[in-house]
């Protein structure tokens, strides 16, 4: 027994480092596998408190292209609404009878990182603003990513350009299907996979969402074909997709949540029976 | 003694405040960015309690993991530099190590070198590789190594120059 103690404590330093180097791997595996990475992430109080301090100083250098991108996405907005020849004088605005299947949220991107091979961002709504795991984050150009833990004032969201983002994308002008990943080359550009050879492909095609999730809806914009080809398979393209949005700069996004979720999941949720 | 304690806290925090408002937002041609909180590891006193230090080390990456959303790959890499510094110091001091009164701001500049570089490529490693954890993408993580590295030591270097208190 003493001989036991006496080792312990001659080579506590080394027992101390296995043990943390432990821990950390331990953190680092979790950190790998999605939905598991729950003990630690930037949307926790001191560190999103920090983040708020620094983006409030921060965003004011950038207010003029803010107001551009605003100024740019009303315009679009205005060009539909006045295109639309609504009869908007007898419009009735009742929220009952408003069947809507999406609600939208702003929020303001506090971090964002976009170096490393998993990234994510930090945005400043969380769980008192009613977001929840797993709702879509959207800006006027296109996809961002989607939430992956909410604290009670912030929330972390999984980053397009993270190797284990994996998002249900579709051609625009026709309906084959792929997913969108993150080969971590490039902040600009994301890679369509798993998409049929038989799909009529060319350069500076659209591709949108697929709305085969229920996380974001089908049609919102993630970027145009930038190059092509087979995959080792032969079956499929690999389709480099550059993205509408710049990554590397955003502001504020919108987040999506899919009122009628619950209510798809618990239809194709296969039966125990 | 309490001098030196209040010393060490506050380089430990305002390093982790730093290395996450500043420059962990480099991101210059596109992917380096440079880690100079681990000066904090290398400055930080050598004949003080190893258990202690090793500790402070995982602390002082856990920290940089919280703000930057990347699980534990910089307390891992923190960790074992922390743990094998000693050996860097007698391999690049020799005899003054033995005596455990070494000032870091009176070595002489090519010892001070092969010292950081050590530790920092060593760091950086460990890190990258836990990061992308993937065998196939080895050159990667040498790239993404060896840009990096020699980004924070330039750093390192000028930083410990610029904040020394030797006076003239």
């Amino acid at each position: 027994m003493q001989q036991i103690i006496n080792f312990v404590l001659r080579n506590k330093t080394f027992l101390v480092f296995l043990l943390l180097f432990g821990l950390s791997l331990f953190f680092t595996i979790q950190s790998h596998s999605y939905h598991k990475s729950k003990y630690i992430h930037s949307s926790n109080l001191v560190t999103g408190g920090v983040y708020q301090v620094a983006n409030g100083i921060g965003q004011y250098f950038n207010l003029t292209n803010e107001n551009k991108a605003l100024l740019e996405e009303n315009r679009m907005l205005k060009s539909i609404v006045y295109n639309l020849d609504l009869d908007t004088v007898n419009i009735q605005i009742d929220s009952i009878k408003l069947d809507s299947a999406y609600k939208f949220r702003t929020a303001q991107v506090f971090k964002n990182s976009y170096s490393h091979s998993t990234n994510y961002l930090t945005i400043n709504k969380g769980k008192r603003d009613s977001i929840k795991i797993d709702y879509g984050v959207i800006t006027s150009k296109g996809i961002v990513g989607i939430v992956e833990n909410t604290s009670q004032n912030f929330s972390s969201v999984l980053s397009i350009l993270n190797t284990r983002s994996r998002i249900n994308a579709q051609l625009k002008k026709t309906n084959h299907i792929g997913s969108l990943v993150w080969n971590t080359e490039s902040a600009e550009f994301a890679q369509l996979i798993d998409i049929s050879k038989f799909a009529p492909l060319a350069i500076g095609d659209t591709i949108v969402t697929g709305g085969q999730s229920t996380i974001f809806p089908k049609g919102v914009l993630i970027g145009t074909v930038n190059s092509y080809k087979i995959d080792s398979g032969g079956d499929n393209y690999v389709v480099n997709v550059k993205l509408f949005n710049d990554m590397t700069n955003i502001g504020h996004v919108y987040v999506v949540e899919n009122l009628q979720a619950t209510e798809i999941k618990s239809l194709q949720k296969p039966k125990d029976d | 003694m309490t001098k030196e304690t209040l010393n060490i806290a506050a380089r430990f925090v305002v390093l982790i405040l730093v290395q996450v408002l500043i420059f962990n937002h480099i991101n210059f041609m596109g992917y380096i960015n440079p880690y100079i909180y681990i000066i904090f590891i290398i400055l930080f006193p050598a004949n003080n309690n190893r258990t202690l230090f090793v500790f402070l080390a995982f602390l002082l990456g856990f920290c940089v993991d919280i703000f930057s959303d990347s699980g534990g790959v910089h307390a891992a890499a923190c960790v074992t530099i922390a743990y094998i510094r000693p050996i860097f110091l007698k391999f690049t001091f020799g005899t003054v190590y033995d005596y455990q009164s070494i000032k870091f701001n009176q070595i002489d500049f090519g010892s001070k070198l092969t010292y950081f570089s050590a530790l920092i490529f060593i760091h950086h490693l460990i890190m990258y590789a836990l990061e992308i954890f993937n065998i196939s993408k080895i050159l990667l993580i040498l790239q993404k190594t060896l840009f990096s590295g020699i980004f924070t030591i330039i750093l390192c270097m000028l930083i410990t120059i610029l904040f020394s208190q030797k006076r003239k």
